[in-house]
């Protein structure tokens, strides 16, 4: 299936996707740019290849189901559902302000966003709700998870890795946004989460370890995932936070601080606009 | 003597009668179905049960994305459980998503009896009420429990329902429960008594007392906590001398509270509660307990009587 993808298109995607990432965040004044810069290829592959959706009919119920439980993330997804056509891009320059479409946080408001997420830890028993109700449906379609990594450290998270595994849910496909740092600081000296592999395995879970950055590598795993049976797959995405953008990359700062002005304009040129 | 019935038995059933015509019903439970009587829908229609052992913070949210695909969800623990310690899942993942999700938690109160202090919500009424979207139902007894469950079944968003864990008397001749109503089960000028739940029973009998004395209690069933049946309690409040506002639950942040604030919003009068009084609970036969930390119908008699005191 990956040779027949444009993935020169898909990176020229993902470019963009940043650009109007820096804009949106940079107008609102405040937001998240760490970790939405660090999930880019993913959800570009997810948006512009891997899910079966309908933008214009964002409840059609064959839908695969996408859950953003790292909602503070939410900016490179309202990029994606932008250039999708789930809304008009004019709502970009609106995020965070009162009344927006956009709220800092996914909200049930905006098309495309099935679930609000914000508190995290959450999601993934969002989505293990989603994966069985299409199971006792018999629909075929599948649910992705995007978490962080920092948002692993709640227990939340666990309870639900051990009951999507134990209901089988191979129709649910986790991805883990692993850049390594939290807001205060790199995971290894907050709380550290290796061993995760065997963690995950230790769940029952399937796992996949891909550079998050390489579209092909991502879209080859979700492909890779819908073959597996009987239990879960958890893509671990190895990314950099603030990827793109020269002075954020591996900056724990720029998890929940915006750019300013002079700021903007470097990480618009670091991205080619 | 009127039959006793147990609160969450009749719940149980209830489901099973629901899920025999609505498919899209599905019943989740966090290791304690046998008490809340799940278990009853677990063995009529086992592929629409979930058991998610003990972990109430997944099953809230599970719950959540459940009804993002349609499903009316009811979810049972203890009360403790269900608005303790999933308290950020039932307010992100539920309400504020306003989903089909119907949190019925049993065991609520100190009636929870020997289990003691860590088993007895007194607090979960307080912890709902200030969650936007959710309506909430404090039962009487089995028959309310019943129409209780059918009309959260049918009215969208999301539900608290409270239940016990003793079987309780059903109380003969009411009427029959309307989503956001409070009545009159006994009528009176001289003060208006408002209860909940179990306390409703104690609230009946303190009417019988206080009528030898010469004193005529109204007695009003407020089994809605949310919506609050507004318009009854102000006009109860205007056409008694005062009011007395009984429940199994802290006196801070439940009905009385609740009653309070529109009391003194639109009709001062002297209220007294009769609830815990910042304690916790502890371990004891329900009637002992009851005792102790006075919720009984001689507790109400002397709140009545302190109401009507200069």
């Amino acid at each position: 299936m990956s040779q027949e993808v444009d993935i020169k298109k898909l990176e020229e995607q993902a470019r963009k996707i940043r650009i109007l990432i820096i804009e949106m965040l940079s107008r609102a004044g405040s937001g998240h740019p760490g970790g939405s810069l660090s999930s880019v290829e993913i959800v570009t592959a997810l948006f512009f290849h891997t899910l079966r959706h309908k933008p214009k009919e964002p409840n059609w119920p064959d839908r695969d189901r996408f859950h953003l439980s790292k909602g503070h993330s939410c900016p490179v997804v309202y990029a994606a559902l932008a250039e999708r056509g789930y809304f008009d891009k004019k709502e970009l320059s609106n995020l965070r302000q009162l009344g927006a479409l956009l709220q800092g946080h996914p909200d049930r408001r905006t098309p495309g966003i099935e679930v609000a997420s914000g508190s995290l830890g959450q999601g993934l028993s969002v989505a293990l709700g989603m994966s069985l109700a299409g199971k006792m449906d018999k629909k075929d379609y599948r649910v992705y998870c995007l978490m962080g990594d920092g948002e692993i450290q709640e227990g939340n998270i666990w309870e639900a890795a051990m009951a999507v595994s134990h209901y089988k849910c191979d129709n649910l496909c986790a991805i883990l946004d692993y850049n390594g740092f939290q807001i205060d600081g790199r995971i290894c000296d907050v709380m550290s989460l290796e061993p995760l592999r065997d963690k995950w395995e230790a769940f029952g879970w399937n796992v996949i370890e891909v550079d998050g950055h390489k579209i092909a590598e991502v879209i080859k795993a979700f492909d890779k995932a819908k073959t597996v049976k009987g239990k879960p797959t958890i893509i671990i995405a190895k990314t950099i936070k603030g990827k793109g953008v020269s002075f954020m990359e591996n900056v724990a700062d720029f998890h929940g601080r915006t750019p300013n002005e002079p700021e903007t304009k470097q990480a618009l040129e670091d991205l080619g606009k | 003597m009127a039959e006793l019935l147990f609160q969450r038995e009749v719940y149980g059933k209830t489901l099973v009668e629901l899920g025999k015509t609505h498919s899209n019903i599905v019943v989740l439970d966090a290791d304690l179905s046998g008490s809340t009587k799940t278990r009853l829908f677990c063995k009529a229609y086992p592929d629409r049960f979930f058991n998610f052992g003990v972990a109430e913070q997944n099953m809230m949210s599970t719950a959540a994305g459940l009804a993002s695909c349609g499903k009316v969800v009811f979810a049972s623990t203890f009360a403790m459980f269900a608005t303790g310690r999933a308290w950020d899942q039932v307010r992100n993942s539920v309400c504020y998503n306003n989903f089909n999700v119907k949190i019925v938690a049993s065991h609520a109160g100190i009636t929870v009896g020997e289990d003691g202090a860590s088993h007895q919500a007194i607090e979960d009424i307080s912890l709902m009420r200030s969650i936007p979207n959710l309506k909430i139902i404090v039962p009487c007894d089995g028959p309310e429990t019943r129409e209780a469950v059918i009309a959260a079944f049918q009215t969208p968003g999301p539900f608290y329902i409270r239940l016990g864990r003793s079987k309780i008397e059903t109380i003969e001749g009411k009427s029959a429960f309307k989503l956001g109503k409070a009545y009159a089960v006994r009528e009176g000028k001289d003060v208006s008594i408002f209860a909940c739940g179990i306390m409703l029973h104690a609230a009946i009998k303190a009417h019988e007392i206080l009528k030898k004395e010469g004193i005529y209690a109204r007695v009003i069933n407020v089994p809605t906590i949310r919506p609050l049946d507004k318009d009854t309690i102000i006009s109860c409040a205007k056409q008694t001398k005062g009011v007395v506002v009984c429940e199994e639950h802290s006196v801070i942040g439940g009905l009385a509270s609740a009653i309070d604030e529109v009391i003194c919003e639109n009709a001062p009068v002297k209220t007294v509660r009769v609830g815990v009084k910042n304690r916790f609970g502890q371990s004891g036969s329900p009637a002992d307990l009851l005792k102790e930390y006075n919720l009984t119908d001689l507790d109400i008699v002397a709140a009545v009587k302190r109401v009507l005191s200069k």
